[in-house]
């Protein structure tokens, strides 16, 4: 018989609804795969189990009439801590917010709950979503299920590896410059970053406002549309949410893709990318070709501005999103004599290094005297950025792109190096740039460590990146649980 | 005096709250004077992962502003963040518009004499107000801690930005009034500056005569916050007199920011600007551009009301002295009740005349505008009826009006009630002035000879047999036709 948390959470909430397993059985197998694999991976940063068994008996209560209506009745949620929860206290994987608890829930999390998602636990993070490893948590790092003494990827690590070893079937994300997509290919599990504006933010605690988009994770493609389909759609609260029919991005998943153009970007492929990479993901692109996807080389000449354009708009942003944190109304405070001194203590004791150091760059960024010649330069470039993608796409349907330059990278390698670290979101800033829609999916492994590759669609094209996504899928062997010696 | 070496240089800022149901980016309720925090929500607490939403009706109320002080409307404008951390401001910044307002290039006409000043508007831009702290203790310096109020953080502000066109504390005072006369027909706002909800700002400084550069360039004294357009007027009358006593000791004008004492009628420094703030503007990223529909705007354009300079021209060309014009016009309800009483009369002098007399007394025991009158514009219309069709007397008029305002009820139900119908029928009346003479052979004798008191006797005899009800005028008409007739 299937464990528990073998299943996707298609499979279990389509159990739930008829009946078949009971929310409550599935929820206390997956607290015990918490109990199990928590301690050794450090994924969550709070959680609560009689909450969750409470909700889930809730579920199982419910008139079969009223259950069969919900499209997650029953599947646990991991909710990255970022994103406001009223259950739950929201760190943002920050000392500033230690403790804090939100007096709403975010938008994408509501949407999910009204589906008969149950939230069973908050998962680590970067500190406000800034880091590509999740080891600049103000609580400790999570590890890589594949390797605990590697990396999960970040700043959604907490939720990729929470998933990656079935701590529960789905999680949310956010992903400013990659926080989804590679974590997601890190941890071996599938990821994606919505187009900006077809999920709300509202609750997401904003890093970089025009960048951050809310985003599943899931072990497959199709729990990643299955969630996406809940959380998508417009918000009045949020004025960035576009008003644009969500479609049902299930009912073609699996059709095959015929006569589809794939465009795999030179600069993508090229210097800084490891080449085992490299190798999986030309591998998979030569497969895909003999099963007759056209694959075709093009160009995106302002790829190498990505990165410097990335570290000007983000921090900038950040810097100013940032500043609310002033000890005055909630969350920590500092010991201080006068209000200047309470400003500069709570910030610089409250705040990790990394953090500090992006707001720094994005105060800089924006100073009377180099804000036209950092962020209006750096909005420039990322309208040609931009409109690389839209020339890409008069020829080919979507781009193909490794998830991340290299392998997880083993834990404390690259703390010292900031360059090296901003350099590992240089796959996956360019679709935050243009707003564009981003999957990242487990293309292949190498000597057991997971690679993902990315698939970048023009706009509202998720549907289309989904389907992509689940014809590599199908191709690639991987074991079912990382770690696990069962 | 100041001396004449130098001439004054005055633009104002101004602030106005505007009176929308709810605050410029949340639903909490947008009034003045709750208890401390009651009216808050994550949004205008700014906690984490909130966004803005913008209030519509901010928007048209703005525009009408904007349009009213004749600007020239952007269809495409947008909102930025502000940076500075201050504890009222719970984002650490204000949402405002920085480089493309929403209303630019307008102006308030100032009557300057027989002459009207066009004061230029630079520029009106939306914003959302900040909190509010208590110091606790008397001031500032001694408190031994400050309460933060979020009460008023988020609400729907317009900064007006005037060019620096006014040469005198008269000329900012007109323009203040006329400001706020203009936006008070529009009924945007409460313009309480007591309140906050009208606040000033004034910049002041002083151009040497030969000075060639720009006004810009000249140091400029901004006096924060000034609480009423009569202290506004005060405030820079002291900056003149400071600045030109500086002057003429050869010191130097400090840029800076300084404070208005009501009380001693002085302004003191606050900061000065060497140190200003740099608020490293940005496009704020949570908010679309505004976009003003071309259909839109003409809508809104064509709603608006007739304002104060339309008025006083309308209402001279009514026949309306001036200074009775003026008087009215300083007050949109009076435009309104007079505007109304206009469908049902062209005698605008008597009801103008009224309505600042009678009308306004009344009023104003009972501590009520003309937008709450008991007696409607069409019930005045009705008594200055009975008057014009010798129905009444002018004193009647006054009681029946009194009676009206204690009542509610109309002129025609207290002429009747109060019998003060007048007897203006002759011939009812003819018989009685037959009597009278006849009765007064000798005062008949005397006007005869002469004596034109005796007719006054006669007019008075002639009130007391009617009790005061008939017509004074059919009365004389009719005594002199007797006499006359008797004569021959
Ligand atoms: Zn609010």
């Amino acid at each position: 018989m299937m464990g528990v948390p073998d299943y996707s959470a298609k499979g279990l909430a389509d159990a739930v609804r008829s009946g078949q397993v009971s929310a409550e059985s599935a929820m206390i197998g997956y607290l015990e795969r918490i109990r199990a694999t928590e301690p050794e991976v450090h994924a969550l940063l709070a959680q609560d189990q009689d909450l969750a068994l409470s909700r889930a008996q809730a579920v199982d209560r419910m008139p079969l009439d009223q259950r069969s209506q919900l499209a997650l009745a029953g599947v646990p949620l991991v909710v990255k801590d970022n994103i406001v929860t009223e259950d739950f206290p929201t760190t943002a994987g920050s000392r500033m917010l230690e403790g804090f608890r939100s007096p709403y829930t975010a938008t994408a999390v509501e949407r999910a709950a009204a589906q008969g998602a149950i939230v069973l636990a908050k998962s680590n993070l970067d500190e406000f979503g800034m880091g590509s490893s999740t080891e600049h948590s103000a609580f400790g790092p999570t590890k890589n299920p594949w390797d605990l003494t590697r990396v999960p990827g970040g700043s959604s690590g907490g939720s990729a590896a929470a998933v990656a070893v079935g701590m529960a079937p789905l999680a949310l994300g956010s992903d400013t410059g990659g926080s989804i997509r590679q974590p997601a290919a890190f941890c071996g599990i599938v990821g994606l970053k919505p187009t900006y504006g077809r999920v709300s933010r509202y609750g997401l605690i904003a890093y970089a406002s025009s960048l951050d988009q809310i985003g599943p994770l899931a072990r497959t493609v199709e729990d990643v549309g299955l969630l996406l389909q809940v959380i998508s759609g417009q918000d009045v609260r949020d004025a960035t949410s576009v008003e644009n029919p969500v479609p049902d991005y299930l009912a073609q998943l699996k059709r095959p893709l015929e006569g589809l153009r794939v465009g795999m970007p030179k600069e993508y492929f090229g210097q800084g990318i490891d080449p085992k990479v490299r190798s999986v993901v030309e591998k998979m692109l030569d497969r895909l070709a003999a099963e007759g996807v056209t694959v075709v080389e093009i160009e995106m000449p302002h790829t190498r501005y990505a990165i410097a354009t990335y570290y000007l708009i983000a921090p900038a942003e950040a810097s100013s999103n940032l500043s609310r944190y002033d000890g005055i109304r909630y969350g920590f405070r500092a010991p201080a004599t006068d209000l200047d001194s309470l400003y500069r203590n709570t910030r610089a004791q409250g705040m990790g290094e990394e953090v500090q150091r992006r707001i720094l760059l994005g105060t800089h960024v924006l100073s009377a005297g180099y804000y036209d010649q950092y962020y209006v330069k750096a909005q420039k470039v990322r309208t040609l950025i931009r409109r690389d993608f839209d020339e890409a796409f008069q020829t080919v349907d979507l781009v193909v792109t490794p998830s991340a330059p290299d392998l997880p990278f083993v834990l404390g390698s690259r703390s010292d190096d900031p360059m090296q670290m901003y350099l590992s979101d240089i796959c996956t800033v360019t679709a935050n740039l243009a707003g564009l829609p981003a999957l990242s999916v487990p293309a292949g492994f190498d000597d057991g460590l997971p690679i993902g590759m990315q698939w970048i669609g023009p706009a509202w094209s998720e549907d289309l990146l989904l389907r992509a996504g689940y014809m590599v899928e199908q191709m690639v062997e991987r074991p079912r649980w990382p770690l696990w010696r069962t | 005096m100041v001396d004449e070496a130098y001439r004054v240089v005055v633009g104002l800022e101004v602030h106005v709250e505007l009176k929308t149901r709810t605050k410029l980016f949340c639903r909490c309720v947008n009034a003045f004077g709750s208890a401390p925090n009651t009216q808050t929500c994550p949004v205008c607490l700014g906690l984490p992962g909130v966004l803005p939403v913008l209030n519509r009706n901010a928007v048209y109320l703005a525009v009408k502003a904007g349009m009213a002080l004749h600007c020239t409307i952007r269809s495409v404008s947008k909102f930025d963040r502000k940076q500075y951390f201050y504890p009222d401001l719970p984002k650490a910044y204000q949402i405002s518009q920085y480089d493309l307002p929403f209303a630019e290039w307008g102006f308030v006409p100032i009557a300057d004499g027989a002459e009207v000043k066009r004061i230029r508007i630079r520029r009106v831009h939306m914003e959302e107000d900040a909190g509010k702290l208590n110091h606790i203790g008397q001031n500032l310096k001694e408190a031994e801690g400050s309460l933060v109020d979020l009460n008023r953080a988020g609400v729907p502000l317009i900064e007006i930005v005037s060019e620096p066109d006014m040469g005198s504390a008269e000329e900012a005072r007109r323009y203040l009034t006329e400001l706020r006369t203009i936006l008070s027909y529009l009924d945007v706002s409460d313009l309480r500056m007591e309140e906050g909800s009208m606040r000033c700002d004034a910049n002041v400084s002083l151009k040497p005569r030969g000075y060639q550069g720009s006004l810009e360039d000249l140091p400029r004294v901004e006096v924060k916050n000034v609480n009423s357009i009569r202290n506004v007027g005060r405030a820079i009358e002291y900056e003149i007199e400071r600045q030109a006593a500086r002057l003429s000791q050869g010191e130097r004008i400090i840029k800076e920011t300084r404070g208005f004492d009501d009380g001693r009628g002085r302004t003191y420094s606050q900061r000065s600007k060497e140190e200003a703030n740099d608020y490293r503007y940005f496009p704020e990223p949570d908010l679309p551009p505004l976009v003003l529909d071309e259909s839109w705007l003409t809508e809104v354009q064509a709603s608006l009301p007739l304002l104060p300079e339309a008025w006083r021209e309308r209402l001279r060309d009514l026949g309306l002295a001036s200074q009775d014009v003026e008087v009215l016009v300083q007050d949109r309800v009076q435009v309104a009740f007079l505007s109304e009483t206009l469908s049902f009369t062209d005698d605008v002098r008597a009801v103008s005349s009224w309505m600042l007399s009678d009308m306004l007394r009344l009023l104003n025991e009972r501590g009520l505008g003309f937008d709450q009158s008991p007696v409607s514009p069409k019930d005045l219309v009705d008594l200055l009826g009975f008057i014009a069709d010798g129905k009444i007397s002018g004193r009647m008029a006054k009681e029946v009006l009194d009676k009206m305002f204690e009542s509610g009820e109309s002129a025609a139900v207290w002429v009747k009630r109060l019998g003060m119908a007048q007897i203006t029928d002759d011939s009812l009346l003819r018989g009685q002035v037959a009597e009278v003479l006849a009765e007064h052979g000798k005062v008949v004798a005397d006007y005869r000879a002469g004596k034109e008191r005796a007719f006054g006797f006669l007019v008075g005899q002639m009130m007391k047999r009617t009790q005061g009800q008939a017509s004074p005028e059919v009365v004389n008409r009719l005594l002199k036709e007797a006499l006359e007739f008797d004569a021959q």
